[in-house]
């Protein structure tokens, strides 16, 4: 009996010893920018999406990689005798971070709730014209045709729980005309791995892991709490990373790349991003605003178009502008969509075959034009338009920089009041269609609406609108590659290169450079 | 006197309006707050409409208007940028602000007064000669660059001091506080130096010259003459005396303090009113960047007002010039 009290100490130091052995394990996080808001379904933008990636969650994710996973949706299919129709299987024994059981009927709401006229999402479901539940667990979307991209739509697609945001007054998104912001704006309640725990708009927001989180044994979960904190200023953010103040930051300035990257304990990773960067040429106009050349507008030619595309020195621009951190790009597709090919983005430099052109096409001796570019949006933007007029001027292009912030320089594009300009486009389908939507389709009330260079081409409309409700997928992916030949061909845009992301971390962090450039924290592993 | 309050009580409200509408004529050049309020997959339906519900299509007087009758309501609308009061936006923010004005005020006008006075008396000394020429420093570098020195210096190299934010705030009533906690005291050096350092050069040397005109003349003399002693010479009869002009420029300094710390605020990441504008300008955030715009004008202008006032009250003369018309 005397031995028996030492017996019980030991066995609690041995639990102390076992309960410790996962240590709370903080990650200090920053990038640029701050979530706008909590609401998931009110902007539709990369910060704002990330922190919500963390509380709330889709029926499915893109993994680190950039393919489907499913979060609580665990099967879906389009329906076996309805081709309008897609069937998701939910997830069972889910609960949002209040304790409230997860099910159909919050599908539903949150779809129909992303749909609303307030909503920043709903653009991406306006194929949508139902949504229903049979049973609890099961999910029908009825879509106003065969749509075979629709789980692309749905990857940032947050699921919120209808008690909750009809209790809490959240049902309407976003207003702007009256005096208070919806509650679900700064409060959350989700089903994702971390819980908001505190919040500051622009300062600092904290995460604690949900501890009954469906996917507590699926995933790392290393991390146990969340500091976020957005750090505008690049130099700042470096310095808070070589200080050791934070773990982790995203957007690293490619000139300060060596420098954390020679720092012991610290360390550089790099993907290729979901975005390319190109230039957009006015084809469409009768006449340029900006050239000298009277009554003719010189982008119409093609020869001229290909000529500026042979002048492009893609690997000039790769190691003086960008210090090596871009891949050079021949079409405006990033690498991971459907309908890329390598064959495609592949580009070449010949200048005096350039001059040949311009000489053919009459233009022997250039002309001048405005370049419209902006200087707050993409790395290195404007020193790439810098380096875009030198090489213009070796084929006699005299181009005069407007360099802009992008608040400026975007309604250029929208309005389509623009000669020459830079663009950028991410594509979070993952799929071409969403290029040939937005920036190869004749500009009407629902497509082209970023298509400033005036090109039109009926023929291209109708393959480009056939590919919505395709659901033969050799077909569909037939027309795709039908359609990039004659982008290429009529050199629609200039393509400059996939923008490369660089994440700075602290060696203990380990993560995967998510191309959409949105880290998820339930994967991370800390050592 | 009465006669005079009101009329620079009301010309303090025309340069007021005056400010309002050259702000609002200018909200026009900034760009389009539509593109950022809306995703990339927007139609062109989604513009007009938030266009006609924020009434960015009327001409910049209406607009102006409009906003003058709901502040006059207490009400400044709704950020673009975070969907929320902008009212309740700025109340947040302005304990940071007023917290770091405050303390770059009492480092600058500390430090200010007693390196001037030292290096007044000291005047050849080589102590004196050395500060005098490092305060070149302060005023000769842009803020961010000082900012980023010390940074690198202080944070980086040394690991001292914090490099960016507010550290932890404890929230007193609606305000939020550095002062109470360690990480916040210690967050509120860097950028209180970066500041304030302007405005103590600038101090230093006022107090100095100021300081070595009045030691020059015979009352210091006398005084020394009687045997006093030389601190009492220096700090009760020669300091005293050169502060009036030193307490009129650091007032109206205070201002701008407040006004100017944008570019701090964005060195160092502090969540305070300036950093608040900066993002206001790159989203094009009318309703903040007016908001702002015209509570920094009631401050300049309530600040003059009371300075103003004040000569009339130190100033003899000046009550004199109205009591002319009798």
């Amino acid at each position: 009996m005397t031995g028996t009290p030492g017996l019980v100490a030991v066995t609690l130091l041995a639990t102390t010893a076992l309960t410790t052995m996962a240590p709370a394990e903080t990650l200090r996080w920053a990038r640029a920018g701050d979530s706008l808001t909590l609401d998931p379904h009110a902007q539709n933008e990369g910060p704002t999406h990330t922190v919500a990636h963390q509380i709330y969650e889709p029926l499915l994710i893109r993994d680190m990689t950039g393919s489907f996973e499913p979060a609580l949706a665990t099967e879906w299919a389009p329906s076996p005798d309805d081709p309008n129709v897609w069937i998701f299987k939910l997830r069972e024994g889910v609960t949002f971070h209040d304790g409230a059981t997860f099910d159909a009927s919050d599908v539903v709401f949150s779809i129909n709730r992303a749909k609303t006229p307030d909503s920043d999402m709903k653009e991406l479901l306006t194929s949508v014209v139902e949504v229903r539940a049979p049973d609890p667990m099961t999910v029908e979307i009825v879509t106003d045709g065969p749509n075979p991209i629709l789980p692309s739509n749905l990857t940032n697609l947050f699921i919120m729980d209808e008690d909750w945001t009809v209790a809490n007054d959240a049902v309407k998104v976003q207003d702007y005309e009256g005096n208070e912001d919806t509650f679900a704006a700064r409060n959350a309640n989700g089903t994702g791995p971390y819980i908001l725990s505190s919040r500051e708009p622009d300062v600092r927001t904290v995460l604690t892991q949900f501890p009954d989180y469906w996917g507590k044994d699926l995933f790392p979960m290393d991390v146990t709490e969340i500091e976020y904190t957005p750090i505008q200023n690049a130099a700042t953010r470096v310095a808070a990373l070589l200080s050791g103040e934070v773990d982790l930051i995203q957007d690293v300035p490619v000139q300060d790349l060596a420098r954390v990257a020679g720092t012991d304990g610290l360390e550089v990773r790099t993907a290729p991003q979901n975005r390319v960067i190109f230039l957009g040429l006015n084809m469409g106009a009768d006449d340029l605003d900006s050239d000298n050349v009277e009554g003719v507008n010189p982008f119409a030619d093609a020869r001229v178009r290909q000529a500026m595309n042979l002048a492009i020195n893609r690997e000039a621009i790769q190691q003086v502008v960008m210090r090596g951190q871009s891949q050079p790009a021949g079409m405006i597709a990033p690498p991971f969509v459907n309908g890329w090919s390598e064959a495609l983005d592949q580009a070449s430099t010949d200048i005096p075959a350039a001059k040949a052109l311009m000489e053919e096409a009459g233009y022997g001796d250039g002309f001048t034009v405005q370049l419209d570019c902006p200087n707050d949006r993409y790395i290195n933007d404007e020193a790439i338009c810098q380096a875009a007029v030198g090489m213009m001027a070796q084929i006699g292009i005299d181009v005069a920089l407007d360099a802009k912030p992008k608040a400026q320089h975007f309604p250029l594009i929208s309005n389509k009041t623009t000669d020459f300009y830079m663009l950028g486009w991410g594509v979070p389908t993952y799929d071409s269609e969403y290029i040939f939507n937005f920036l190869v389709h004749t500009t009407d009330d629902e497509r082209g609406s970023w298509n400033a260079t005036g090109y039109s081409n009926a023929d291209l409309d109708a393959k480009i609108e056939s590919l919505a409700s395709e659901t033969d997928l050799s077909v569909r992916n037939a027309t795709i590659a039908e359609i990039w030949e004659v982008i290429q061909a009529e050199t629609l845009y200039l393509p400059i290169h996939h923008q490369v992301l660089n994440w700075g971390m602290s060696s203990k962090v380990g993560v995967l450079v998510d191309p959409e450039d949105q880290p998820k924290i339930k994967y991370i592993t800390m050592n | 006197m009465l006669a005079y309050i009101l009329r620079r009580v009301f010309q303090s409200a025309v340069v007021l309006l005056v400010v309002g509408l050259v702000a609002f004529s200018m909200f026009r050049f900034v760009g389009d707050p539509v593109d950022n309020m809306l995703g990339q997959e927007r139609t062109q339906a989604d513009v007009e409409r938030l266009r006609e519900t924020l009434g960015l299509d009327d001409p910049f007087p209406v607009q102006y208007w409009n906003f003058l009758g709901e502040a006059f309501q207490g009400n400044f609308g709704m950020s673009y940028r975070q969907g929320r009061p902008v009212a309740e936006i700025l109340m947040e923010r302005a304990p940071a602000t007023l917290e770091l004005a405050a303390v770059s005020g009492l480092f600058a006008m500390s430090l200010g007064i007693g390196l001037g006075v030292f290096t007044a008396i000291r005047r050849d000394g080589f102590a004196a000669n050395a500060i005098m020429t490092v305060s070149l420093v302060g005023v000769s570098l842009p803020t961010f660059l000082i900012g980023i020195l010390l940074i690198y210096l202080f944070s980086v190299e040394l690991g001292w001091l914090p490099s960016f934010g507010r550290g932890d705030v404890v929230r007193v009533g609606g305000w939020s506080t550095g002062f109470l906690t360690e990480s916040g005291l210690k967050a509120l050096i860097l950028p209180s130096i970066t500041l304030g350092l302007y405005q103590m050069t600038l101090i230093m040397r006022l107090v100095r010259s100021e300081m070595l005109e009045v030691l020059r003349t015979d009352y210091i003399r006398f005084a020394r003459a009687r045997g006093l002693r030389e601190r009492t010479v220096n700090f009760r009869h020669a300091l005293k005396n050169t502060m009036v002009p030193v307490i009129t420029v650091t007032g109206l300094q205070l201002g701008s303090i407040i006004a100017f710390a944008i570019i701090t605020e964005t060195v160092f990441q502090w969540p305070g009113v300036g950093l608040l504008f900066i993002n206001a300008i790159q989203f094009v955030d009318i309703p903040v960047m007016a908001a702002y715009l015209m509570l920094i004008s009631v401050m300049f202008v309530g600040i003059n007002l009371i300075v103003d006032l004040l000569y009339v009250a130190i100033d003899p003369r000046l009550r004199g010039d109205t009591a002319r018309g009798h």
